[in-house]
């Protein structure tokens, strides 16, 4: 490394001691911005979590992040800010998550497995009209979806939200896993088939041991879109006890929004943090799960 | 169903060999075990995706209303929205906007910001987890609420002007300005496109640099010689993607306007227009219509993009 920048010198002509200097700069300057940055982006979030914390009368008259006395009345109040507590919705959402990552770690992976590691006929057509659904706009699908759940009186229920994952309806997760899979080598199926195994018995006793990365990057993903996921609930659910966080949370805004911000940003602020927390505990999962989609292998 | 696989691979040419006798036979022979891994994602692609697709096709040469049988109309609901329907060509100006505005912007800040980040900077796992944070919290509706409040007349952002003497307008209830608080939601989620380059940016070979700075190129050169010719598959990557977002975008307009697309329809974009008109007015037929348009315009740019990708993106094979 350090011959490397010494030969760099002497072809560029520098000197050791203005470069160094000139790198030194250009260094605190690049801290300097992303530092500026950082807080750039941030401020608004930590702004609404001290916002949640303020008396009430406190809020829109200070910019400081720091409140001048803690207050938890805001989560109090807004806790039961609807006709209904937000424990109901939490669990509404978290039953909904729990089952969509199921569907899709089942359903995607079957998929996945087949179009990674099988041979049959039309293979590579299927393929492509799997990528193709990854671009489809979902609103062309809408409506006769619409038709058919509300014919079979599912409105209401959380099964248009949960069926089409056991469906593997999520391409995006099949196209992730696909990619995870042909990175396994081929010799261990091989090898299995030799000795007389099953494609289900390789499926699940060879592969899927080996891809609990992958598994638990869609698990982590499907949390996440599952849990912000606003449309559908929109569309599916109109009884507030069947609502989701992010419904209750738009029924918060229509309902107070005006008379009541401080339970609005506390309820806001609660609506974050599971999300939150998997960020925390599984930010290298996601950010390999981000990058490997735009990679090829 | 049967009988379409094979006949489909027939076309595509992708397996050699004479085509099955019958389902029966195809399942028991060695295709038989393909299918049924595939079985669950059969059901989802022609009960979901595929059925779905042609009926909405079907529907928007009609007025289904979702109570009453659906009646024939010809190209009625395409005629109106091509003559007669200002919200239309009101919602197709916002959507392009939104997304000729944002994407390049996006784009252009985490490529900037993983440039920056690459060059071997000590920290960069924690700025790339802060710059990564908003995009995973930004599809949620507290994020909008947030968004609400930071324009809003009394808002963050006024009051962060008024330290220096401005008096900010109601940032999100003024035609000119309510927008562009969308198209900043979107920017301030450049995080995950940002990890995308980051990602490329580590797969460009170190010793092409060594061999462009021996040979007295300077930083702007090899940046515009190695690093960009190399990463323009990312590139490419995420602006497809990138887009095709930008005009699924739906949540934040919805709850910042109260699904309104309000004032004077500056937010309405394309999805919350359709969105009104069949669950507001229940006009599944004409919401088909505009469907089925988005449809197209979205295949119609895909496939431009990958058409002429192939000039200016490159790929080492």
């Amino acid at each position: 490394m350090i011959t490397d920048v010494q030969r760099l010198t002497v072809v560029t002509g520098d000197s050791g001691e203005t470069t160094r200097l000139r790198k030194g700069a250009l260094s605190l300057l690049a801290h300097g911005l992303l530092t500026l940055a950082s807080i750039l982006m941030l401020y608004p979030l930590l702004w609404m979590l001290s916002a949640s914390f303020r008396p009430e009368n406190e809020i829109f008259t200070a910019t400081s992040l720091w409140p001048s006395s803690w207050s938890i009345q805001s989560y109090i109040r807004g806790w039961t800010g609807l006709r209904i507590g937000f424990d109901t919705f939490f669990l509404n959402s978290l039953i909904i998550a729990v089952l969509a990552i199921i569907g899709n770690l089942a359903t995607c992976s079957l998929a996945a497995f087949a179009f990674a590691r099988l041979e049959f006929r039309g293979r590579r057509f299927w393929f492509a009209m799997m990528l193709g659904t990854l671009m489809l706009p979902y609103q062309v699908t809408l409506i006769p979806q619409y038709v058919l759940f509300h014919q079979l009186g599912w409105v209401n229920t959380f099964l248009p939200l949960v069926v089409p994952k056991f469906l593997a309806a999520d391409s995006f997760f099949i196209f992730l896993m696909v990619q995870f899979f042909r990175g396994l080598p081929k010799e261990l199926d091989e090898a299995a088939m030799m000795d007389g195994c099953s494609p289900w018995r390789i499926y699940w006793k060879i592969l899927l041991p080996l891809s609990t990365p992958v598994l638990a990057t869609a698990a982590i993903f499907t949390f996440i879109w599952t849990w912000d996921d606003f449309f559908a609930p929109l569309i599916y659910l109109s009884d507030i006890r069947t609502y989701t966080v992010q419904l209750a949370l738009r029924t918060f805004v229509d309902s107070s929004a005006e008379s009541d911000w401080g339970g609005l940003f506390a309820m806001s602020t609660l609506t974050l943090v599971p999300v939150f927390i998997f960020f925390l505990v599984f930010q290298r999962l996601l950010i390999e799960g981000i990058a490997t989609t735009g990679m090829k292998r | 169903m049967a009988s379409a696989p094979s006949h489909e691979v027939a076309q595509g040419g992708s397996v050699a060999g004479a085509a099955a006798p019958s389902w029966w036979a195809a399942a028991r022979s060695k295709n038989g075990p393909g299918y049924l891994f595939l079985l669950p994602w059969f059901i989802g692609f022609f009960g979901l995706t595929l059925g779905p697709i042609l009926i909405s096709l079907y529907l928007s040469f009609t007025d289904f209303d979702l109570l009453t049988a659906p009646h024939w109309n010809g190209g009625a609901n395409f005629v109106r929205i091509f003559t007669a329907d200002a919200k239309f060509i009101q919602s197709m100006r916002v959507t392009l906007f939104f997304v000729i505005v944002s994407v390049p912007l996006k784009l252009a800040f985490a490529l900037g910001v993983a440039l920056l980040l690459n060059r071997g900077m000590r920290g960069l796992p924690i700025y790339r987890a802060i710059f990564y944070l908003p995009s995973l919290l930004g599809a949620s509706v507290a994020i909008a609420v947030l968004w609400r409040q930071l324009f809003a007349g009394n808002g963050l952002v006024n009051q962060f002007l008024l330290n220096f003497g401005i008096v900010g307008p109601s940032w999100i209830s003024n035609p000119r300005y309510s927008l562009w608080t969308l198209i900043a939601l979107a920017v301030w989620q450049f995080g995950s496109p940002m990890i995308i380059f980051l990602a490329g940016l580590r797969q460009i070979p170190l010793d092409m640099y060594e061999a462009a700075s021996l040979d007295g190129a300077g930083r702007w050169r090899m940046f515009r010689k190695i690093t960009l010719p190399l990463l323009t598959p990312v590139i490419f990557f995420n602006a497809i993607i990138q887009t095709i977002e930008g005009f699924k975008s739906f949540t934040p307009a919805f709850i910042i306007s109260g699904g309104t697309g309000n004032p004077i329809n500056s937010t309405l974009f394309y999805t919350l227009y359709l969105y009104q008109e069949a669950f507001g007015f229940f006009r599944m037929g004409y919401a088909s219509a505009l469907a089925w348009i988005l449809l197209v315009i979205v295949a119609l740019f895909t496939s431009f993009s990958f058409l002429t990708s192939k000039y200016w993106v490159h790929y080492d094979n």
